[in-house]
This record gives structure tokens, C-alpha cells and sequence, in this order.
């Protein structure tokens, strides 16, 4: 995983509350056995006029204009700015890998869905809350936007807006940590806990 | 200190905390062949083995055809979905996972076959790479969906890192209404409290239209509390909770079983336990339930009009009804029950138990479906669910009425197999998500009772029997 640190990018709008993640990644696409290359089919409903399927050309497909990542002010985007409940419905990690894959890597909203929000972390994305209020002044930012996450702050339009984090999901992005790995290091307490709860819930 | 069920839960499975975070030690995970072959990959590039193999239990079943099956895996047409399906068989074989495979006749939705198996168990933490894990909660269990990542974490530490949610109760209370099931019970919740409501929480579902619920019943309640946002929903165990587990194949036997039983009656929450928020309802305001939008939270009775976005008054609100409105060709106020379907699914993780086979047989029997109606579905949730309805005559029922009488699979619920709406196509289904495109592109669907399916396939219309 890529080390994360400080960011700036312009800001792709998408004016849309409930984004949910048959929407950023359509289920078509879930049949893929490996991780990558999902980038040109995320929100691939919106983003092209035709019907998508896995194995397309998709540059050859006509685009619809009006989508926001289709517009040139927003071309190499690294940042997405939405409205509440961002990644809801299925647990499907294709989400947030199409976001990375075609981009990404910070995503502001009022709100996320639990398991959404748990698997940017994983997958190197920082997703970050705001208020209605601030969100509505970020829509409104034209220009490139500063995202530091050692200092938890959003600049954009000379403004700077402080962010929460919890503290080993920021230590963890910022080293660009495996997951599995940090946990293999507990091995012994799990095993102590094993032998215990085996014991305690023999049925099992 | 008085406890709820959900800190019950997770105290008993917590290897290590850590400030805002624990490692908990998962009990059982349940694997399909969408969401875990980038983990097997991810385990094999590092080198890595499962923990524990026992935890695990996987089968196919969201790309599974539900027509013909006898030429096997081989003689699956979508090449991806057969890469899918022998991929999963192929890693649980390399690592010597369970698994039921696609012929096998416990085949079926994973969050049916776990319960239907005794692989789910009360108390247990119980995880899957897909949202409606929620449904086991049903039987006072942990489970809650993951992503791949997580999915990959588990098979290699028997652990996962989690935050405590909050805990929000949700109490119903009386005898429910004419033709409404769990289903409505679910929907009424959502379009209260809306899809973010229980977002950060882990809702227990009490009151004594809960405790008067079937086991069927509250899975179908639990597996939409992901729809109000909450990854967890749970019900207490109680005497029906033992009497459902008690001889399934996994289910322990002898002293073990007295031993699980004893435990098994502690799993509720304590008299005066904090919860973090509480939401009443009253029975008797639940009518049958029909969604009109795109989100499980745009639901009205079915004698209801269709909303009026210029008469909400958020407006973030106004414009995603227009946006649904707009995507599912509907006009506001109009009666829902004057609109014509083209087509029905009886089946997914929600609905598909022999319960609601019945319950949809019931109103089916001696009558047909409307001439407007294109293709009308049933889709067993497993494989013994099909053999016990066809014992029952339930497939006869069915198919004298002109519903077609299929395998067990995740089937129309996501489309991912080859059963999905063409353009422009309107569905009432048993399922459990209404959003664009979800049953196919450009489709549209209505999320409905086993009941009011039924009810709606005979008359061509939304209708309660």
C-alpha cells in the first residue's frame, strides 16, 4: 500500500446523497477474480450511455457528457466531494478498489455507510467527514484542494477545515501498513485466548 | 453492570483492545465465490495459511444458474460466472476449506445454509463478504458483512479488528395486521428511521411482535437491518431460538448441547441496559409494505399514494425523489397499487425460506398469474428448501399457476446470473435492494412481501391478497 501523506488535487463534484456501491461499481463487474482494473467502470451507469460489460473496450464506448468525471475540469481528479451515505448497500470491497484504481484517494462527505468507510482505510483511501455547512462551501471550490493528513486539515479557498481520524487507521495509512501483517505480530495473544475460550465454549 | 446483547456478544469474543479498536476472534466465516478470490490470491502471494480451518464454511451461490443443473460447473454458459464458481471450488480444495459445492443438495444462499445447517449458532461471531451476513443475528448471534480485505484478514488470523457501535433498540409491539410479515415489519422500519438510520449502531429488535416472530421471521428482519444502515441486527434467543438450532447437522449434541443451552439462555440483553437510542412502534400503523423509488427507505403502504417531491421540505430529500421518480417512471401521487408489473421474484436471503414459499403458495393456490405478467419466479433459498416445499406440493401450486420453479441461488435478487429485468421492465420482489439497476439495467423494482408478491402476480398489479 502506498504511503499517504499530503495530497492536492481538484475536487470532482458529485451532487448525489445515497451513492450506494451498485452505483460505484455495478454488479457486472463483481465477476472479476482479481483486484485491479476497475477504474474504467467505476459508476459505470452514469459514466457511459450503452450498457457496460466486463471485457469491453471502454474507451470505444460513447461517454455521457453531463457525468462529472467526464468533464474536462475534473479530468485526474484525486479527490471526490458527495453528499450523505456514500457507499451504502452491498459490502462489496469492488468499490472502493474502481474508486482507487481509476484515482482516487481521499473522498469528502457528511456521512458513509460503516462498511464503505472501513474498507477505503484497507484499500489506502482516506475518507473523511464534514458538516453540511462545509460541504456546501467545498461544492462551491473551483480550485485545487489540500488534503494533510498528518495535521488532519482540508485547505481549499484560503480556508482550512479540521478533520477527525482515529489514530491507528491515520498511523497505518500514513505507513502504508498491511493489515495482516500488524496482526500476526499478536499471534501469541490469540492463541492464549484460543486455549481459554475453547475451554470456556467446548460446544464450538 | 446490566449489559445488551450486542456488548454481551463482543465482550466475549475480544482478544485485544486497543484504544478505539479490539481484535475479535471470529467463531464461524462464511465464504462465496464473489467476494473471496482476492483474498485466496491475497493468502497465497503472501504466503500465508487459513488460522483455523473449522471456522470456515463456503458455497457458491450468487452466480449459480438456477435452471438446469445436471452437466455441473463445466456446463455453466457465462464464462465468468464459471470461473468464479471453479475458482471457489478450486481454493477451498488447495486449502482444505468445507464447502458445498453447486450440485450439492444443501446448496443454497450462504445466509440460508449457515442457520439451515446449525453452521450459525447462537453467540457465535459470524462473518461473510457480503452485507446480509446481518441475518444471522436472527439466532443471537455476532454477524455482520466485510469487505475482501477483511475477508483475506480472517482466513489468515481468525480475527478481525472492530469498533464497538452503539447499540439502538427497536421495539414492536402488538399483533400484527392482515397479510403483513416480517418483510413489512422490515420496510415500515426503514422508512422510518431511512437507510442511514442505523448507521454507527447495532439495532436489537425486541418487543412482542418480535418475540412472536418465527425464527424464519426475524432472519428476514435481521437481514434488512444493513438496509437501515446498521451492519448488525439481532434478536434475543429464547425458547424458539433452541428449538430452531436443536438436531442440525452442526448443531452439538449430548452434553456439549446442555452445555451450549445453558449459555445460549443468557444471550439477551439485561433488565436496564443502556441502549444508545430506542425507536417504538407500534404494530397495529404496519400495513403490507411496497417500495416506490430507489432506496429500501422510499416505501409506502399499499393503499398508499406515491410521495410529492415538492412537498418535502428538505431538499436534499425533494431532489433524490425526483431523481427516483424520474429513474423508475412514476408520477408522484399516484396510487401504488395501480401500477402494472411485468414481472415477479419470489427468493434471496430475505425471503426465500420455506416459510415464505408457503406463504406466497398460500395466496397462489387454485388461481393464475395476469396475462401482463412476463415471467414470474420462485427460487428456493437451498436446495433442502426446494425438496421440503416439493414434498409439500408447493412446486405444483406454483407452476399450475404459471410461476416458473427454480434451483436455490442468489438469483434475480442482484442479476448476476442470467435471471435479471430487461429495460425499462418492472419487478415486485422479495429481495432486498431497489436500487438503479440492481435487478438489471435500466429495470425497475419494488421491494414486497413473499405475500404481496404473490398477491401482485395474480392480479398484474401491486395488490394484498
Amino acid at each position: 500500500m502506498d504511503k499517504f501523506t499530503i495530497l492536492t488535487s481538484i475536487a470532482a463534484p458529485l451532487d448525489r446523497a445515497n451513492v450506494d456501491t451498485d452505483a460505484i461499481i455495478p454488479k457486472q463487474f463483481l465477476k472479476s477474480i482479481k483486484r485491479s482494473g476497475f477504474g474504467p467502470n467505476l459508476f459505470d451507469e452514469w459514466r457511459y450511455l450503452d450498457h457496460g460489460e466486463v471485457g469491453m473496450d471502454n474507451s470505444k464506448r460513447p461517454i455521457n457528457k453531463d457525468f462529472v468525471l467526464n468533464k474536462d475540469e475534473y479530468q485526474g481528479a484525486k479527490i471526490l466531494i458527495t453528499r450523505e451515505n456514500f457507499g451504502c448497500g452491498s459490502s462489496r470491497e469492488h468499490a472502493p478498489w474502481a474508486l482507487e484504481d481509476y484515482g482516487f484517494k481521499v473522498i469528502i462527505a457528511p456521512s458513509f455507510a460503516d462498511i464503505f468507510y472501513n474498507n477505503c482505510f484497507k484499500n489506502g483511501i482516506l475518507p473523511i467527514v464534514q458538516s453540511n455547512e462545509v460541504m456546501d462551501e467545498l461544492f462551491s471550490v473551483t480550485k485545487d484542494i489540500t488534503i494533510n493528513l498528518d495535521a488532519q486539515t482540508i485547505q481549499a479557498n484560503n480556508k482550512t477545515y479540521a478533520f477527525e481520524v482515529d489514530e491507528e487507521r491515520k498511523r497505518r495509512l500514513m505507513n502504508g501498513l498491511d493489515d495482516i501483517a500488524l496482526t500476526l505480530q499478536y499471534s501469541d495473544d490469540i492463541k492464549t485466548f484460543e486455549s481459554q475460550y475453547f475451554k470456556t465454549y467446548s460446544w464450538l | 453492570m446490566a449489559q445488551t446483547l450486542y456488548d454481551k456478544l463482543m465482550s466475549a469474543h475480544i482478544v485485544r483492545e486497543e484504544a478505539t479498536t479490539s481484535l475479535i476472534y471470529i467463531d464461524r466465516q462464511l465464504i462465496h465465490e464473489v467476494t473471496s478470490p482476492q483474498a485466496f490470491e491475497g493468502l497465497e502471494m503472501a504466503g500465508r495459511k487459513p488460522w483455523r480451518i473449522n471456522a470456515s464454511l463456503a458455497v457458491p451461490d450468487h452466480n449459480v444458474p438456477t435452471t438446469e443443473r445436471s452437466s455441473g460447473v463445466s456446463g455453466i454458459k457465462d464464462p465468468i460466472s464459471k470461473i468464479q464458481i471453479e475458482t471457489l471450488d478450486k481454493n477451498c480444495e488447495k486449502f482444505g476449506i468445507n464447502e458445498i459445492q453447486m450440485n450439492d443438495i444443501r446448496q443454497g444462499i450462504v445466509h440460508v445454509v449457515g442457520p439451515e445447517q446449525g453452521a450459525t449458532l447462537p453467540g457465535m461471531s459470524i462473518v461473510c463478504g457480503d452485507s446480509h451476513t446481518s441475518t444471522h443475528g436472527a439466532l443471537g448471534a455476532l454477524a455482520f458483512g466485510i469487505g475482501t480485505s477483511e475477508v483475506e484478514h480472517v482466513l489468515a488470523t481468525g480475527c478481525l479488528w472492530q469498533s464497538k457501535s452503539k447499540n439502538l433498540k427497536i421495539e414492536v409491539n402488538g399483533d400484527l395486521n392482515k397479510s403483513v410479515s416480517a418483510k413489512d415489519v422490515a420496510l415500515y422500519i426503514i422508512g422510518q428511521i431511512g437507510t442511514a438510520g442505523g448507521t454507527g449502531f447495532a439495532i436489537e429488535f425486541a418487543g412482542t411482535t418480535i418475540q412472536n416472530l418465527s425464527i424464519e421471521g426475524r432472519m428476514t428482519l435481521c437481514n434488512m437491518a444493513i438496509e437501515a444502515g446498521a451492519r448488525v441486527g439481532m434478536v434475543a434467543v429464547d425458547d424458539k431460538t433452541i428449538e430452531y438450532v436443536k438436531g442440525r447437522p452442526m448443531t452439538p449434541t449430548g452434553n456439549e448441547w446442555h452445555k451450549a443451552v445453558k449459555y445460549w439462555n443468557t444471550l439477551h440483553s439485561d433488565e436496564g441496559a443502556h441502549f444508545d437510542q430506542e425507536v417504538i412502534i407500534d404494530a397495529k400503523d404496519i400495513k403490507p409494505q411496497v417500495t416506490w423509488g430507489t432506496s429500501p427507505e422510499m416505501v409506502i403502504a399499499i393503499d398508499g399514494l406515491i410521495p410529492d417531491p415538492s412537498k418535502e421540505s428538505d431538499p436534499v430529500k425533494a431532489q433524490s425523489f425526483k431523481d427516483a421518480l424520474k429513474y423508475i417512471h412514476l408520477e408522484a401521487n399516484t396510487p401504488i397499487n395501480t401500477v402494472s408489473i411485468d414481472k415477479i421474484f419470489i427468493g434471496s436471503c430475505t425471503n426465500s425460506r420455506i416459510e415464505d414459499l408457503r406463504a406466497a403458495a398460500q395466496v397462489t393456490k387454485g388461481k393464475h398469474i395476469a396475462d401482463n405478467i412476463k415471467l414470474a419466479l420462485v427460487v428456493p433459498g437451498s436446495g433442502l428448501i426446494k425438496l421440503q416445499a416439493e414434498k409439500e406440493g408447493l412446486d405444483k401450486i406454483f407452476t399450475d399457476a404459471g410461476f416458473e420453479w427454480r434451483e436455490a441461488g442468489c438469483s434475480m435478487c442482484l442479476a448476476m446470473n442470467a435471471d435479471k429485468l430487461g429495460v425499462g421492465e418492472r419487478c415486485a420482489s422479495t429481495s432486498n435492494r431497489n436500487f438503479e439497476g440492481r435487478q438489471g439495467q435500466g429495470s425497475f423494482t419494488h421491494l414486497v412481501s413473499p405475500e404481496i408478491a404473490a398477491a401482485s402476480a395474480i392480479a398484474g398489479h401491486f395488490a394484498q391478497p
